[in-house]
């Protein structure tokens, strides 16, 4: 077997992280993804960007006359490139737990779904109301109709 | 609160950066889901085309024997049984009028509460086996024969290609594939409305097969068809074909359902199916096909073709008719993104069409839109080649509880289509998004798993190549490379390794984890793992042709049968096994000593089991 840590090896593992990402979204086995698909790969490969990190990425990607599809041979460097970087780190557990508990002014230990509606859909990068509805439908306790966030964390 | 301005305006600026945060979090965590529920979906197709292709072997199997026909030993009457029992078709002894006074001659019992028909039908019927149905009542054999009987009579004097107007500011609805999933064709009704004279509809073929209640759905499509004859329209679609049929499972449901008469059905099936019409065409503008189109096509001609002589065992059997080969296309075909037309590799028959192909048929006939089916899409329906051609599915959670939507599109006088989207739900509860990913992918993720099983001599012969030190692991890189030469199914296996296989301390991958979840199901007659492996992968394949064996629907074959026809198909697939293990095999299974093997009990015993689901359902 070939050496594992060699930088070679490390690069062309990524790729090949990327390129099964990628395929996965390539409908018409033709390397292109609907540009609106490209926030979806990346996060799954591992990245926490901002909407707005996002916006930038795309703008980067797509062609000077936009097609609505991204090319494979455009994706792989940028998004190698990212990963190596180590760009848009992942979110730790701590930190989203210090998230919620800001949020949770009062100290109550959970958040109302109005508190955090407003919250998220006002704020920051706001939710779509299908975002929300989403959220709320997952993390909403069913028998005391708040948000028990302290649960989500080990 | 006794809060100073300032410690509100930091906090105005924390909560923003939570708000930040937490979104940031969220929308990677749905990211996540959707790759995983995006490849559950890719894992389904793959399987589902492969096994289509698996008819590809079946054929050749044919073929194989036509071939050597003249070479089989003397004494074994084995292929002979085969080709004659395909190709003779039952010449019926009865005249119309002898067959219909049989049929009202049949008694129906007084404990019989399900719906009577009475022909010629009124909605008092329609509704009768509508509320029935719901009830989950079953139809007497008598009525469902009568009711096939008169549909033959009906579309025997249809022509291939029917011709439809929105005259009126009538909206006509096109439905797409519903592959026995009663509920689907249920809640279409409970949403738009019965079939009527203000509320036309078109089938488009792929009614039975796969689901559990394909008997149900023909039926009240057959009595729509019958109360309504010009507002109710029903194309034929690929799986309306007795060998498809045998394949996935309408068959078996019939000769459940419908012990005494269901043999007499299936033949009259067999006949109503292949006298379906082949196309729709609305306003000579909007062309209907189940499947698609080639470049071969032809409207003119293909009105004239002897549709019911178009069935699928004269393809099995490469018998070439140049008719035969325009109605494959038009049920078998799918749309492609590339120019050109070629052949449809992943479904052994039929066509890739490009948007060139399309738009030069639509050219030639003055049309301007075409409908098809025969895919299933996530959304129910897909528009492509520039919105010319637009698929529209009907079978929702086809793959799975939660894989996609079902939909039906409507048309009225301007030919602007509007779609309807919806779901059936078997819990009452909505399932979040990550619970309805959970299921799907459990389910895909089996299925894969037993791809893995069926293929585990292949798998490790290829592994151990790999793995010259015999420590038991590979690379990462290997592993997926074997994998995918092995099993051909054109997935991400990166990104599903760690679904499937171990990584090991070193971060290679302990390539025997992946057939640590299956094990045989019930005990099996006394065979070497290999045989019992080549036996569980080729199934289907088996009984398909123990199906067609045994004509008379008993579920029982002579152990002479079985045994000429296993030598066959092993010699085929250059699958070594002595007679001496074949006849230890056939007499093993043959429990009751009569000379007769249960061949649905044999099978059974191929089935495999998944470990996790066990030890799940033990725990939960």
């Amino acid at each position: 077997m070939a050496d594992k840590y060699s930088a070679d090896t490390i690069i062309t593992e990524t790729q090949k992280r990327i390129s099964n990402a990628f395929d996965v979204f390539d409908h018409e086995s033709n390397k292109t993804v609907d540009v609106r698909e490209i926030g979806t790969i990346i996060r799954s490969l591992g990245c926490f960007p901002s909407e707005a990190d996002l916006h930038d990425i795309i703008a980067e990607l797509e062609e000077e006359e936009p097609t609505g599809f991204v090319r494979y041979e455009k994706f792989l460097p940028t998004m190698t490139k990212i990963l190596l970087e180590r760009k848009f780190r992942p979110i730790t557990e701590d930190l989203l737990l210090q998230a919620f508990e800001v949020l949770d002014q009062q100290k109550k230990g959970h958040l109302e779904p109005e508190e955090l509606t407003k919250y998220l859909t006002q704020e920051g990068e706001p939710f779509t109301q299908e975002e929300m509805d989403e959220m709320l439908s997952a993390a909403v306790d069913p028998d005391k109709n708040v948000i028990l966030y302290k649960d989500f964390f080990h | 609160r006794g809060c100073s301005r300032s410690t509100r305006v930091l906090f105005h600026e924390y909560s923003i950066k939570a708000a930040i945060l937490i979104q940031r979090w969220y929308r990677r965590y749905v990211a996540h889901l959707e790759m995983r529920r995006r490849y559950t979906w890719n894992i389904f197709q793959s399987i589902e085309y492969a096994g289509e292709q698996d008819q590809l072997q079946l054929s050749s199997f044919f073929s194989f024997m036509l071939d050597n026909f003249t070479h089989m030993n003397g004494n074994g009457p084995g292929n002979k049984y085969l080709i004659s029992h395909l190709l003779d078709s039952v010449v019926d002894p009865l005249t119309e009028e002898v067959r219909q006074l049989k049929y009202e001659q049949i008694v129906v019992p007084e404990s019989y509460c399900g719906p009577r028909l009475s022909f010629p039908l009124s909605v008092t019927d329609t509704n009768a086996l509508l509320s029935a149905f719901k009830e989950e009542q079953t139809l007497h054999g008598k009525y469902v024969l009568q009711l096939l009987y008169e549909t033959k009579k009906f579309l025997k004097q249809m022509p291939n290609i029917i011709y439809l107007s929105t005259s009126y500011a009538k909206e006509i609805t096109i439905c797409g594939d519903l592959h026995g999933r009663l509920d689907d064709l249920l809640l279409i009704f409970y949403k738009n409305g019965l079939p009527s004279a203000e509320n036309p509809y078109i089938f488009n073929g792929d009614f039975v097969d796969r689901g559990k209640k394909s008997t149900e759905i023909i039926i009240i499509l057959f009595a729509f068809l019958l109360l309504y004859p010009d507002h109710m329209h029903l194309n034929r679609g690929n799986h309306e074909d007795h060998i498809m049929n045998l394949r996935y499972g309408f068959t078996r449901e019939v000769m459940q359902k419908y012990k005494t008469h269901g043999r007499e059905m299936l033949q009259l099936l067999q006949d109503v199916f292949s006298l379906l019409p082949l196309a729709t065409v609305i306003d000579n503008k909007v062309l209907i096909v189940h499947g698609g189109i080639s470049d071969k096509i032809d409207l003119d001609f293909l009105s004239t073709v002897e549709r019911h002589k178009m069935l699928l065992k004269y393809v099995l059997f490469h018998m070439v008719i140049i008719c035969l080969i325009q109605v494959v296309d038009i049920l078998w075909s799918d749309p492609k993104n590339q120019s050109g037309c070629s052949p449809n590799s992943f479904r052994g028959g039929g066509c890739y069409f490009g948007p060139d192909v399309t738009q030069a048929l639509l050219q030639k006939h003055g049309l301007c839109l075409l409908i098809r089916s025969h895919e299933c899409k996530q959304e129910g329906y897909e528009l492509c080649h520039n919105g010319q051609v637009i698929t529209i599915f009907s079978a929702s959670n086809y793959y799975e509880e939660g894989s996609n939507r079902g939909a039906y599109v409507k048309l009225g006088p301007e030919l602007v289509p509007r779609f309807f989207q919806y779901q059936v739900s078997r819990s009452t509860r909505k399932l979040t998004l990550h619970q309805r990913v959970c299921v799907a992918e459990g389910s895909a993720l089996r299925a894969l798993k037993e791809k893995l099983y069926a293929h585990r001599s292949d798998l490790m012969a290829a592994f151990q190549q790999y793995d010259i030190d015999n420590t038991g692991r590979i690379s990462t890189s290997e592993w997926a490379q074997v994998v995918e030469s092995v099993l051909r199914l054109d997935l991400p296996w990166r990104t599903l390794r760690p679904r499937l296989a171990r990584l090991g301390a070193d971060g290679n991958v302990e390539y025997e984890s992946c057939f640590e979840d299956i094990s045989p199901g019930e005990p099996i007659p006394p065979v070497t793992p290999n045989l019992a492996e080549t036996l569980y992968r080729y199934r289907t394949d088996l009984e398909i042709i123990f199906n067609i064996i045994d004509k008379d629907h008993s579920g029982q074959i002579s152990i002479e049968e079985f045994r000429q026809t296993w030598k066959l198909f092993s010699s085929h697939l250059g699958v070594a096994v002595n007679d001496q293990t074949i006849d230890d095999m056939a007499r093993s299974i043959d429990f009751n000593k009569d000379g007769s093997i249960d061949f649905n009990e044999f099978l059974e015993a191929f089935r495999v089991v998944h470990k996790l689901v066990i030890k799940e359902q033990q725990q939960g």
